[in-house]
């Protein structure tokens, strides 16, 4: 049965054939390509004939829409992403933590926002170029999934979604491999079927956190401060703890080295570093976990820890205090504050939920 | 369904009297306006034609027409030759908040480069207040510029009597007029408005052509150099068959203008009764009694406009919000804020915009499928 559905078009690649697949499937396509405002810098270039207006992505989706014969939008979500992704991205890295800012993108943007706006459209739901499936759950409703390609798999950014949304997403590239998606978009004639991959945080297309932060939050500028070992022995000091990460070990300009970041504190300005065996941790804490199922799994379960982290098998406890605990098997090396616990079954295919990492023990 | 199209003041379709004077110009004049020869007078007796048709439409003399790529280009031309022959910051301008950006960027442009620029606030009618308009202007006003109707709202200003107050003053005045050919009746040579500026495209003639009024005796530096055409004050090969499209398109308007202002006050009112019966809590922006007939500009409290254009696209409407960034994504409207709309209002508006293609059952068939549309529009947005 032909129905109406909004596909979120980025401008790349995938979400171009996601496109392309619902429509060859005989549906009504409505492509939207969301203005994030500095969220849509990434491929900013000057001005020239073909990329005319600051959004060039955006103008890879019309040519897509076009090619594709879909109708396309642009709409406005500059205020929202900055108040959903910007700004508490801004402020975890302020708290020393070290945020992940593509998981709220995703929950509030995609899945709430479009999902919004897709309803206004009379459509069914919301597709994108995510590589996630979804399929039915062993208690008969749905559930996510791995995707066919492990390389490209997007469900760690994807865990807090709630379980209703998924009756009304799609994710057509989920039992596709990459380069199907792009053998795929060279055959429909998409010009975005060479377009490189999108690389690290879309609002800071340099990758320079450190200086997105400072622009970010000018009332916070860095100031020197004491890089300490465990011990309180002070070894060296640094331009702003802000902006560092555990685990880091470029950028400490340490001798008698290697040192890693074990802990931020941003409100003494100060680095704690350690030897990287100290960097270990048996089990992580978590706040505001959710849960597929509703409830937290019992037994065995694999968690991943940062995205593209080779799960490990752990177990979740509940915790006196209300908290979650993840406790591994094996050891998992520097988990870090702000980041995702995202949590799979046993044979780790299917996402049953996970929470947000408030400190780690050893 | 037929499609609906209700956008003309963003472009209206090709008048066919245009389409087949492009074609006769493609096929008949094919020379350079500027050449001796036959083929050469051929194109300059289109041009004169042209020139005559739009005149009559501006109620000027031939001589006082300027042809330019549009609007955009005559908005410019004439706020920036303010600054010719003065030190920058002894230049003053005067214009209003609820311009079009091819004059409020210009005169941002020239107060970043030193210039004084006043922009008037306007009253929430979206009128100027004219005793307001009269005390901004100074010695030092080398320009004032106002538009004749506003292009989102469809908001007249009263024209005559801010040109008569510049011209009191001794300060040129200029009109960026787009809106208001074929849809008001002009007499400019009855007017103390030193320049105006016009587009094809709003009223039935191709894009990419416009023209200037220069009233005879003003000054005007031309914004390009290289050829002394249009007596020198814009340089360049004449777009002849977009001319002669403008100048066709100008006649039949012309023609049509009292029958089509009264057609389209009614439909305008069949309009406005349908999506006030169906959703009273729609609020009309702008002053009813100084609006352009054709346009209509309503707040929608709750429903996001650029949602409300995207789900009536889907249903063959085409309607507007005020303004699109050449990218399509909806920029809060600077016309609406202007007029005090508080931006949750500003936000759900959409703009009706009629033309010679809208009939009753056209209107019929929106207000059918309107409140539809907004409530689906409002609980997506409340969920």
């Amino acid at each position: 049965m032909s129905e109406r559905w909004l596909v979120a078009m980025s401008g790349g690649v995938d979400s171009s054939v996601a496109a392309a697949l619902l429509a060859r499937a005989g549906h009504e396509i409505v492509g939207v390509t969301m203005d994030l405002g500095e969220g849509s810098a990434r491929d900013f270039v000057p001005r020239s004939a073909k990329k005319c207006c600051g959004l060039p992505d955006a103008e890879d989706a019309r040519d897509v829409a076009r090619t594709l014969g879909i109708r396309h939008y642009t709409a406005n979500y500059r205020d929202e992403f900055r108040a959903a992704v910007i700004e508490p991205f801004a402020a975890e890295y302020a708290a020393g933590r070290t945020p992940i800012p593509c998981i709220a993108c995703n929950r509030v943007l995609k899945f709430d926002l479009l999902l919004r706006r897709a309803e206004a459209l009379g459509a069914r739901g919301v597709a994108t170029g995510h590589y996630a499936r979804i399929a039915p759950a062993p208690d008969g409703g749905l559930g996510l999934f791995r995707p066919r390609d492990r390389e490209k798999d997007q469900t760690y950014f994807l865990f807090d979604l709630p379980r209703a949304t998924l009756e009304r997403v799609a994710f057509p590239l989920g039992d596709l491999e990459k380069r199907e998606v792009r053998a795929l978009a060279r055959e429909l004639g998409l010009v975005t079927a060479e377009k490189p991959e999108s690389q690290g945080i879309c609002f800071i297309p340099d990758g320079d956190v450190r200086a997105a932060l400072a622009r970010l939050r000018p009332d916070s500028s860095p100031a020197p401060g004491p890089i300490t070992a465990a011990d309180g022995s002070e070894l060296g000091t640094h331009a702003g703890a802000v902006g560092y990460t555990p685990g880091q070990r470029r950028g400490l300009g340490l001798s008698g080295g290697p040192w890693y970041v074990r802990e931020v504190r941003p409100d003494e300005n100060r680095l704690i570093v350690a030897r990287a065996d100290a960097l270990a941790a048996r089990s992580v804490l978590l706040r505001d976990a959710s849960w597929l199922d509703g409830a937290p799994p019992t037994g065995p379960v694999r968690v991943a820890v940062r995205h593209r982290h080779k799960s490990v098998l752990a177990e979740v406890r509940a915790e006196p205090a209300c908290a979650l605990e993840i406790c591994f098997a094996t050891p998992v090396w520097a988990p870090a504050p702000g980041q995702a616990a995202v949590v799979y079954d046993e044979a780790d295919d299917r996402l049953l939920g996970g929470g947000w990492i408030t400190g780690a023990r050893a | 369904m037929a499609d609906v199209y209700l956008d003309y003041n963003a472009s209206a379709p090709v008048r066919p009297e245009a389409q087949r004077a492009i074609a006769e110009a493609l096929l008949h004049a094919h020379g350079n306006p500027s050449s001796t020869h036959a083929f050469g007078a051929a194109a300059r007796a289109a041009l004169a034609r042209a020139r005559k048709q739009v005149a009559d439409g501006l109620g000027a003399a031939p001589d006082c027409v300027v042809f330019t790529s549009g609007a955009t280009e005559a908005n410019n031309t004439v706020l920036r030759q303010v600054t010719r022959g003065a030190p920058l910051p002894d230049v003053h301008l005067v214009t209003c908040a609820t311009e079009h950006p091819a004059v409020l960027e210009e005169a941002r442009a020239l107060a970043s480069e030193g210039c004084q620029v006043t922009i008037l606030p306007v009253e929430r009618d979206g009128r100027l207040d004219l005793e307001r308009f009269a005390a901004a202007l100074t010695p030092r006003t080398r320009l004032a510029s106002v538009m004749w109707a506003n292009n989102e709202t469809g908001v007249i200003q009263p024209i005559a009597e801010l040109a008569r107050r510049a011209a009191a003053q001794g300060v040129p005045f200029h009109t960026d007029a787009v809106q208001a050919l074929g849809k008001l009746p002009l007499a400019l040579a009855t007017l103390p408005v030193d320049y105006a500026s016009f587009s094809a495209h709003k009223l039935g003639g191709p894009k990419g052509v416009g023209a200037l009024y220069v009233r005879a005796g003003a000054e005007l530096a031309p914004l390009l150099r290289g050829g002394s055409q249009e007596r020198g004050r814009r340089p360049g090969t004449e777009n002849v068959p977009g001319i002669a499209g403008f100048g066709a398109a100008c006649a039949v308007a012309r023609a049509e203008l009292e029958e089509s202002q009264s057609r389209h006050a009614g439909l305008r009112a069949q309009l406005w009764a349908g999506i006030h019966n169906a959703l009273p809590d729609a609020v009309r922006n702008g002053a009813p009694e100084h609006t352009l007939a054709h346009t209509l500009n309503v707040s929608f409290p709750g429903a996001s406009g650029e949602a409300l254009v995207e789900a009536l696209d889907l249903e063959g409407i085409a309607v507007a919000t005020g303004a699109a960034c050449h990218a399509g994504s909806t920029e809060p409207s600077h016309v609406l804020s202007a007029m005090g709309l508080p931006a949750a209002l500003g936000s759900c508006a959409i703009r009706f915009s009629l033309g010679p293609g809208i009939d009753a059952a056209a209107i019929a068939r929106v207000v059918g499928v309107l409140p539809g549309v907004v409530a689906r529009v409002r609980q997506a947005r409340a969920a």
